[in-house]
């Protein structure tokens, strides 16, 4: 007997499942996925490297800009980690602002995957209804703190706006909204029948398996695994509000679906909590410029998982060392069990419902030649001397540009 | 000879075909983004991009087979203008009827499918191979429930001519009742042929890129989306002959108005269905065309053949 075709299908690094560049290798023995070769690191900007060569203050900005959905996450979560290394004590009024934020990028974040996760299986009727209806809260952020996507709301020692009487107000209106809007999407993700059918058992991921990879976030909750960092290790304003974790015992897509929908209810819930007991008081305490000589690690909740940042002070005005850990990180690995025997038109839903974010992920680049299989890590020096070969032979020289030690 | 050549090229042959065919895709865009609460594209836009997609640079991969990548766009574009010939319009007649009509229009309407098959297994690209063969898949699973449930409805009027089917349906309107249930499968069968949501597994964006279509550009592609157009156009006429005969025997111009509504009410069916519901996968798809289709397009043959003895 002949044995069945295999090929590889490069599902990336361009595709149109893909928000981002990454690979996807994907064996197939006709639609059946028999194995996936994942390769991250296409999106690499040196974003850790740069944060080194700049202040405190710059790198909040920067910093901010390594996602383009929970980008007050990582502000917050390396903001948190310089604050605790300074010893500065972050006024009431400017946690609470800071969780105001961070629950309405949730929301955002988890319309915008509702959205996505449609697009995904041909149902694009929910992506337009969704992210007709992300609008509102999008509205509500730029009214807040004038951006709709990077906030510039924090900084060290506190926030950088504060709130009025009738901002918070409007908030609550866009709350009832969106609520009543949400009950909607519940009732949908629960009933239409070629969602459920495309949605139920696929991409399972068992309890065990779940814990075994270290998968974070929503994607663990769906697995049954009960932990959020909001309850489990309470920053900002989060030790101050009751809300539940929700979890969810299907394991597969479905399950996620289920539990960010009704995460959805309980941001709703911790958002008219935060305005219903918003204290009085300053919004921030001022930063010295200069850190002491310490570390700290931060954990914080984002919208797709846990996000750390471990952040080394060495006395000056910048930064020794800041790493980041993404939340997409430490769910990728467990894409490639979901994918197991499943079929090539479960494979964009899959990689969907952990609602991946890459450009987060991608922090180092690891150069493997293809012959030998060696992989090699540059230096920064060699790396340096590298660009300025490149740009030599376009007639650009920029072996004359010193670096200066501030920017 | 003049008269044949005007009505196969210009009306209601191929010209009126392809303006009519991207009305068809115009009224289908703008219901299915109003469905969706988006504005929709302004009715010249199907026009718009296939003025401009004859303008772009063809490309043949280097590994395609040039002749049959090439040719395929054609045949599909020919077969379907060619069924439209056997199909009754304004009248109960249609342009050049002859007994046994209603099969070579069904198989007419296989064609296109075919064509798709090869263009995209030529062009060897993996996403268009996967694309061809689930097309391909997919074709035997609905084309069965749609034969039957066209060819019941001809067993009820007792023969195999389109025309003498609409003209039995118009003398007896309310004998149409009894093949609501053929109507319903063919509108299914439709949405498979036409390779709209929920059966748009062949060309499946986020998972194969367009299918057979992803190494078709420029003009090629042109024709391609034309074809898809008039075989919108020609199905909806096809089953608007067979299920909704009415007010055939009104003249010329109540009859063509009529046609239009009906051919345009049709299409509007599909851009409903295609708003509610998300993208089957292609087992599911030929388990339901097996399991539910299939059954029901006997349960329509098993009707009209008590009927036939009761009527």
């Amino acid at each position: 007997m002949r044995k069945p075709d295999i090929f590889k299908v490069p599902i990336g690094p361009q595709h149109p499942a893909l928000k981002e560049p990454e690979s996807f290798s994907v064996s197939l023995s006709g639609e059946k996925i028999l194995g996936v070769d994942i390769r991250i690191g296409y999106n690499h900007r040196g974003i850790e490297k740069a944060c080194e060569e700049r202040t405190y203050v710059q790198d909040v900005y920067l910093i901010e800009r390594i996602c383009g959905i929970c980008s007050h996450t990582h502000a917050t979560c390396f903001v948190q980690a310089v604050e605790e290394i300074a010893g500065l004590e972050v006024p009431k009024r400017g946690l609470y602002l800071r969780t105001l934020i961070a629950e309405l990028e949730r929301i955002h974040s988890h319309l915008l995957w509702l959205g996505v996760a449609g697009h995904e299986i041909g149902f694009d009727t929910l992506l337009m209804y969704t992210w007709r209806d992300r609008e509102i809260v999008m509205d509500v952020l730029a009214d807040l703190t004038g951006g709709r996507v990077n906030y510039g709301m924090n900084t060290i020692g506190g926030v950088r706006h504060n709130i009025t009487p009738e901002q918070a107000q409007k908030v609550l209106t866009a709350m009832d909204k969106l609520e009543e809007q949400t009950k909607y999407y519940i009732e949908l993700a629960l009933g239409e029948a070629t969602l459920a059918a495309r949605l139920s058992g696929v991409g399972v991921l068992s309890h065990e398996d779940c814990v075994k990879l270290g998968a974070v976030g929503p994607t663990a909750r769906a697995s049954n695994v009960d932990r959020d960092t909001r309850r489990d290790d309470p920053y900002a304003a989060y030790g101050d509000v009751s809300f539940s974790v929700i979890t969810d015992d299907h394991n597969d897509v479905f399950g996620r679906t289920v539990v960010r929908v009704k995460e959805l209810m309980e941001s709703y819930s911790i958002i008219r909590q935060l305005l219903k007991n918003l204290p009085e008081g300053p919004i921030a305490v001022k930063a010295p410029r200069k850190i002491p000589i310490g570390e700290a690690v931060s954990r914080y909740e984002a919208p797709r998982g846990e996000d750390v940042h471990y952040v080394k002070a060495n006395g000056t005005e910048k930064p020794e060392r800041v790493k980041v850990r993404a939340p997409t990180l430490a769910n990728v690995q467990a894409v490639k069990k979901m994918l197991e025997n499943r079929y090539l038109a479960d494979l964009p839903i899959i990689i969907a419902a952990i609602d991946p974010c890459f450009s987060c992920t991608d922090r180092m680049i690891n150069i493997r030649e293809v012959a030998s299989k060696n992989s090699r890590i540059m230096e920064w020096e060699t790396l340096r001397q590298k660009g300025i070969e490149h740009y030599r032979k376009q007639g650009i020289d920029f072996s004359k540009v010193k670096i200066t030690q501030s920017f | 000879m003049i008269h044949s050549l005007f009505l196969l090229l210009i009306f209601p042959g191929f010209i009126f075909l392809s303006i009519f065919g991207t009305y068809a895709e115009f009224v289908d865009r703008k219901l299915y983004a109003r469905l969706q609460n988006r504005m929709g594209p302004p009715w010249f836009q199907p026009l718009a991009d296939f003025i401009k997609l004859l303008a772009k640079e063809d490309v043949v991969p280097e590994c395609a087979v040039p002749g049959i990548f090439r040719i395929m766009p054609i045949f599909a574009l020919a077969a379907t203008t060619t069924a439209f010939c056997y199909v009754p319009v304004w009248s109960t007649h249609s342009l050049y009827p002859f007994s046994g009509d209603v099969i070579v229009v069904l198989y007419l309407l296989t064609i296109p499918t075919i064509t798709f098959f090869l263009g995209g297994w030529y062009s060897t690209s993996l996403f268009a191979r996967i694309g061809s063969v689930r097309g391909i898949t997919q074709l035997f699973a609905y084309e069965v429930p749609l034969f039957m449930s066209i060819l019941a409805a001809a067993l009820l009027a007792n023969t195999w001519s389109l025309t003498d089917i609409t003209l039995f349906y118009s003398r007896h309107p309310s004998y149409t009742f009894f093949n609501i249930i053929g109507f319903a499968v063919s509108i299914l069968a439709l949405i498979g042929k036409l390779e709209k949501t929920p059966f748009d597994i062949p060309e499946a964006e986020t998972e194969i890129v367009a299918g057979s279509f992803t190494e078709y550009s420029g003009r090629l592609f042109a024709f391609f989306r034309l074809t898809i157009d008039i075989e919108m156009v020609v199905g909806a006429a096809l089953l608007s002959a067979v299920f909704l005969p009415f007010g055939l025997t009104l003249g010329p111009i109540v009859g063509f108005i009529l046609f239009i509504i009906k051919v345009l009410f049709i299409v509007g069916l599909l851009a409903l269905i295609r708003t509610i519901v998300a993208r089957l996968r292609i087992d599911q798809m030929i388990n339901f065309c097996w399991k539910f289709m299939a059954p029901l397009a006997l349960l329509q043959i098993i009707i009209n053949l008590i009927l036939k003895g009761v009527l």
